[in-house]
């Protein structure tokens, strides 16, 4: 299947360079201390933060010098096309988790909360390709909704490459099982660091360079949209107390 | 960035699975005109005044085509005559959904920026997006969708052409096919026409209505009785496949008797007969159908009769008479499974050749054309210029087989040239084999090198720089494609060097540029016997790859250091610049050798590869090489007209051994290296071994003559032929092996990924592994191996679909069969040349009796290396002149007191019987021994004995079509080379 037409677009009407569309919400839940609703396309993802709190379950898990980071992920019964029951901790949920984590990890200010511990919960309820880095975005967005400090945005990404020569990013579900390789990035896009790089299958190094571009383009620009978002959320949460928030 | 999308769901309803994808819609889709003054576009497709040549629609206009119009009249739109077209995207993509191959003809068309074609991609445009309605077939919403886009279009320019005189403004025309598309169109206030009526009211360009494809059952007034059993619909047939009521399968059509044919049904050994009219239900060869078998007690066997279709055309009924010829047999002898067509799955129709059969009735525009495809059903044709194309080799499509119709309708595409004129021929039999030759594109030679070439600094610093050894090639006179060259030096320790040097085609042709696209189209260069088919362009087979005497060139070399018993002690593979010494031919290349007197460094070098060859080459055939043969010549063409004037059977040299020695060694080398760091997909090349009953011919013929040949394995084998040997005929030997050539299976490309390593050996050549190194000019698959064993050694990149062993897969099964094709072209060009060489000669040849069949003899001509049927039993209707006798346990032919055994030499007269335009014969007569009556000292009495060369030059390799047909053959198929 050609992932590119002639006329230089997608499968699904989209240019190579362009993102899907990304809807989100902060807040959703009172239980949880943060919580974040967030679609890309039809990717959709639930994240909700506890915490921090003191270690539950055996004391002996608790880090002396920074916060334990715990992370689940799960998936909906009803979030693909054929529905069959998932139980949580198969073995790509487990994965996930500790993929997720060291996403996390790595921009939590963990050293303020010693001895404590963090929960980050996210669902799928609707999967359509690029799971993990919409969980990572929505993950994110509760940890700010949370008031966790962080040192900066943690955003993720995917690419891949088009007929072997025009990098794709943000791909669908579609876009994924139609071969050619995958790559995911999760990165800080304000310092430009990669934590977390994973590709499905063998890339040539030509090529690595060149969708690796992309995919960090793809998490700058998810970034604004998240950021936008957050900003208009502490604003109308501000003004309900009156506040006067000047956006520049 | 996503603002100016809104964003709907579209949802795609599987069997039971739900599938929602995103589909986004745009407002940055230009609408792709000059005279828009609203799309910041770059460079509009379409033009800014279009000129009509309609007399119907005077105004000038873009013309909006839908599906069925693309789908089934794409030869006129290939005509240059339209031109300002829009394509939707919706018709795109069905087009890509019904027929691969139309779809490629429509980009080309698209891609050519003469046409002024434009994809509008209206499904992803915000305005002109629909949705599917309640109660709506995808049809109609396609219909509507199109319709929508011919609106759009006609405000979306009216705003820009205000200004303009209304007559003058550009409109949108939408052509159409279908009835009902074309009233709602009208009804919506849009110009609309069927195709036919546009391309009748065009000016000037009367050709184009003959390549109009009749879509629509023309109806004359009077129901017409309908001549066959319907069709299944497409569910109806799902259905029965899937409850296994009926049977899916491939469609052959016999080529002696156009009213059977069989099926091979997938997953099934035997083959399912189909016989009359109503049994092939109008199938033509290579269809996917579906077919229904009958009860046993209807069951027939195949006829031994030929029939042919008759000559003119008998109007819209079926002929009782023939049906009865055929069927006659069907109680007698044994009985197979039978069965009838009830519908097609797909149709493989394709443009054939052949010739207008004239019409009886004058000024008439409907004919009847004969395929020269025996396979293929005559085909009506509507054309005006009958009397034009009547002395013309034409292309014919076909279109439609309607229920009433004797014969399947179809439309007249182009004329290639007068009837028996060489080139016509040529391009006939080119079409015929689906040899793909037309001009390079310019896509491809823009891939092409800038002349001058020059060699880099860059390019020196890469490669090994192997100018100063002396290099030669050795090839057949008048090769310009030289892709290998030689140089042997003696080395201090006492070992020799031996280098194998080939054109470096990788380094010019990259993966996926069109050029490469194209190569691996073609995949192999086709030789005719006046004419080569390039797989690459000339500027690089001829010139900048071709390793031509004192010219540098980059080279792909193959290194190693041996011991004078020629054992390799080292190999080594690298890219290297060399500079040949001389070009020679074989002749020149063992004069040299045979040459005492001359010491240079060539011919020692030369020497010493020619010592060392043998001793491989004797290594090679103790270890169970075979040894085959088959008849091959070379025809001595006059310089002016090309016309053949001489022929002569190949003379075989030792300096021919030497190269081919080395070249194996080279393949091997490779074949062995690359598979060691590809295991799962380097590409090789195997040759199975052939079952036990192949060799039943030979194994019979070495019996009859006392001769035990053991074919359980090649070594027994090639030593069983070794001793086979008749002093009192010199010849016998060789028409031995020409048998057990025919024995053997087909070489084929594969990839080591899909097979396990035992499966890989190569049978003739008696080695476990082997591939194609060594000729990268010509075939494709040598392409694919240098760039595996470039990556081997660290020179080149790998790309994904080199390391992907299905598209691998793909590969090889495109490569095999142009191969195939491209063979049986080279052979079609030999009979092509045959036959022209005895047009107005009568000639005495000798022969031997290659085989003794019921009625005839097939004797087998050294000279010309052709094989031809000597009849004993007279065609129907004519008196037997001589009554021989066949006796089938001994294999003999007996009149009189002479008897015919296999292998008897024999005198015969050779002549052309032109007497059939589109199939002309060589006649056999014979001369000695004499058989009074028969024989004929001088040509007074013409006694029909005819062989048919020119069969299409398909031949046997096991396929099934003749395993069937074989039995009651009459000429029995064609020699099989091997190499
Ligand atoms: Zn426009």
């Amino acid at each position: 299947m050609d992932l590119i037409s002639d006329q230089g677009l997608r499968l699904d009407g989209r240019r190579p360079n362009e993102l899907r569309k990304i809807r989100c919400k902060l807040g959703v839940f009172n239980q949880p201390d943060g919580s974040a609703y967030l679609e890309q396309g039809n990717t959709k993802v639930l994240a909700a933060v506890y915490g921090p709190h003191e270690i539950r379950g055996s004391r002996t898990k608790a880090l002396h010098d920074q916060a334990l980071i715990n992370c689940q992920y799960s998936m909906a019964t009803f979030s693909t096309g054929e529905r069959k029951r998932r139980p949580r901790g198969d073995r790509k949920s487990i994965e996930m988790s500790i993929h997720l984590r060291q996403a996390l990890q790595a921009v939590i200010k963990t050293e303020l909360y010693a001895r404590s511990q963090i929960d980050i919960f996210v669902e799928v309820l609707q999967a359509d390709g690029g799971n993990y880095c919409t969980c990572v975005n929505a993950a994110t967005l509760a940890l700010i909704d949370a008031g966790i400090p962080i040192t900066e945005y943690m955003v993720a990404c995917t690419a891949s490459l088009a007929n072997g020569e025009t990098p794709l990013v943000d791909i669908s579900h579609l876009e994924e099982t139609s071969g050619g390789p995958n790559l995911t990035v999760a990165a800080m896009p304000m310092s430009g660091q990669i934590v977390l790089l994973e590709m499905s299958q063998r890339f040539h190094l030509d090529h690595l360079d060149k969708v690796m571009k992309h995919a960090l383009r793809g998490c700058q620009e998810i970034k604004a949209v998240l950021d936008k978002a957050v900003r208009d959320h502490v604003a109308s949460a501000g003004a309900a107390c009156n506040w006067e928030f000047k956006t520049d | 960035m996503l603002t100016t999308k809104t964003f709907l769901k579209k949802t795609k309803r599987g069997n039971i699975l739900k599938i929602v994808r995103e589909h986004y819609l745009r407002e940055d889709i230009w609408c792709g005109s000059a005279l828009c003054d609203k799309c910041p576009m770059s460079e509009p497709v379409l033009s800014e005044n279009p000129e009509s040549a309609s007399e119907l629609f005077s105004f000038p206009h873009y013309i909006v085509l839908d599906t069925c119009v693309v789908v089934h009249q794409i030869d006129v739109l290939e005509e240059k005559t339209l031109c300002n077209v829009i394509i939707p995207q919706t018709v795109i993509e069905e087009v890509k959904h019904q027929s691969s191959t139309i779809y490629k003809r429509l980009k080309d068309i698209i891609g050519n920026p003469g046409r002024n074609f434009y994809v509008f991609v209206n499904e992803h445009h915000m305005k002109t997006y629909i949705e599917r309605q309640r109660g709506e077939t995808a049809n109609d919403r396609n219909d509507r969708a199109i319709r929508k886009t011919v609106a759009w279009y006609q405000s979306h320019l009216a705003s820009s052409q205000s200004g303009i005189n209304k007559s003058e403004r550009v409109q949108i025309l939408l052509l159409t096919n279908d009835g009902k598309n074309k009233e709602l169109a009208a009804k919506e206030g849009l110009c609309v026409a069927s195709v036919r009526e546009y391309i009748q009211s065009l000016v000037g360009c009367p050709g184009l209505q003959d390549k109009l494809a009749v879509t629509e059952p023309e109806r004359d007034g009077n129901a017409r009785e309908y001549l066959f059993p319907p069709h299944l619909p497409p569910s109806l047939i799902h259905d029965g496949i899937k409850s296994g009521k009926l049977l899916q399968g491939t469609f052959y059509a016999s080529r002696e008797n156009f009213l059977e044919g069989h099926v091979n049904v997938e997953g099934q050994e035997k083959m399912i007969l189909l016989q009359g009219h109503a049994g092939l239900n109008r199938a033509v060869d290579g269809d996917s159908v579906a077919i229904e078998l009958l009860p046993e007690d209807q069951w027939s066997s195949p006829s031994d009769i030929v029939l042919q279709d008759e000559e003119d055309d008998p109007g819209d009924i079926l002929d009782d008479r023939t049906e009865a010829l055929s069927a006659s047999r069907a109680a007698s002898s044994e009985r197979i499974p039978t069965g009838r067509v009830v519908g097609i799955i797909r149709r493989k129709w394709r443009q054939y050749c052949g010739i207008l059969q004239p019409s009886p009735v004058k000024d008439t525009v409907r004919h009847i054309f004969v395929p020269a495809e025996r396979k293929i059903p005559k085909i009506r044709i509507e054309t005006r210029q009958s009397e034009v194309l009547a002395s013309q080799r034409i292309i014919v499509a076909i279109d439609s087989w309607p229920r009433h119709s004797r014969y399947p309708s179809g439309h007249f595409v182009r004329a290639l040239g007068p009837i028996g004129d060489k080139d016509t021929e040529n391009e006939v039999l080119l079409l015929e084999h689906d040899v793909p030759h037309s001009q390079f594109s310019e896509a491809v030679n823009a891939c092409l090198p800038k002349l001058p070439w020059i060699i880099t600094d860059d390019d020196v610093a890469e490669r090994q720089d192997l100018r100063h050894i002396d290099v030669c090639s050795v090839d057949p006179p008048g090769c310009t494609d030289i892709d290998d060259a030689l140089h042997c030096r003696f080395l201090d320790n006492g070992h020799v060097e031996v280098g194998v040097h080939i054109a470096d085609v990788s380094h010019f042709i990259r993966p996926g540029t069109a050029l490469d696209k194209e190569a691996a189209l073609r995949a192999t260069t086709v030789y005719l016997v006046d004419k080569r088919i390039d797989m690459v362009p000339e500027l690089l087979s001829s010139n900048l790859c071709s390793l031509r005497g004192n010219e540098e060139r980059f080279a792909f070399s193959c290194v190693w250091e041996m011991t004078r018993e020629a054992r390799i002690v080292a190999t080594r593979f690298h890219k290297s610049i060399i500079r040949s010494r001389a070009a020679l031919t074989y002749e020149q290349a063992q004069l040299r050798i045979d040459d005492p007197a001359q010491k240079d460094a060539i011919a020692t070098s030369l020497r010493e590869l020619n010592r060392l060859a043998k001793i491989l080459k004797r290594r090679r055939i103790e270890n169970g090489a075979l040894v085959l043969a088959s008849p091959e010549i070379r025809f001595q063409v006059d310089s002016e007209t090309h016309d053949p004037i001489e022929v002569e059977a190949k003379k075989l040299r030792e300096t021919n051994s030497m190269v081919e020695e080395f070249m194996l060694l080279a393949n091997i080398s490779v074949a062995e290296k690359i598979v060691e760091e590809f295991p799962e997909c380097a590409m090789l090349r195997r040759h199975p071994e052939p079952p036990v009953a192949n060799f039943e011919p030979l194994v019979k013929a070495g019996h009859k003559l006392g001769f035990n040949i053991v074919t359980s394995t090649g070594k027994e084998l090639a030593a069983s032929l070794d001793e086979a040997v008749l002093p009192d005929n010199p010849y016998f030997n060789t028409m031995l092996r020409i048998l057990a050539t025919r024995c053997m299976m087909q070489a084929v490309y594969f990839t080591s990924g899909m097979l396990q390593p035992d499966e890989f050996f190569h049978y003739g050549l008696a080695c476990p592994i082997y591939t194609h190194f060594t000729s990268p000019i010509r075939r494709y698959a040598d392409i694919i191996v240098h760039r595996l064993l470039a990556v081997c050694i660290g020179a080149d990149s790998t790309y994904s679909d080199l390391l992907d062993k299905r598209k691998s897969h793909a590969l090889c099964h495109n490569l095999n069969y142009r191969n195939r094709m491209a063979q049986y072209a080279g052979r079609a060009s030999v009979a092509l040349h045959t036959h022209l060489f005895f047009r107005g000669k009568v000639q005495d040849e000798e022969g031997y009796v290659l085989f003794v069949r019921k009625n005839a003899l097939q004797i087998l001509i050294p000279k010309y290396g052709l094989e031809g049927t000597l009849y004993v039993v007279p065609k129907k209707g004519e008196v037997a002149t001589a009554n021989f006798v066949y006796n089938e346990e001994e294999q003999t032919q007996k009149c009189g007191d002479v008897t015919f055994r296999s292998f008897d030499p024999v005198t015969v007269q050779l002549s052309l019987d032109r007497s059939n335009l589109q199939h002309e014969k060589l006649v056999l007569k014979l001369v000695k021994p004499v058989i009074p009556g028969f024989s004929v000292p001088s040509s007074d009495e013409p006694i029909p004995m005819a062989i048919d060369e020119q069969d299409g030059g398909k031949c046997k390799d096991g396929s099934v079509v003749d395993t069937v047909s074989q039995k009651n053959k009459s000429s029995p198929s064609k020699k099989k080379r091997k190499k």
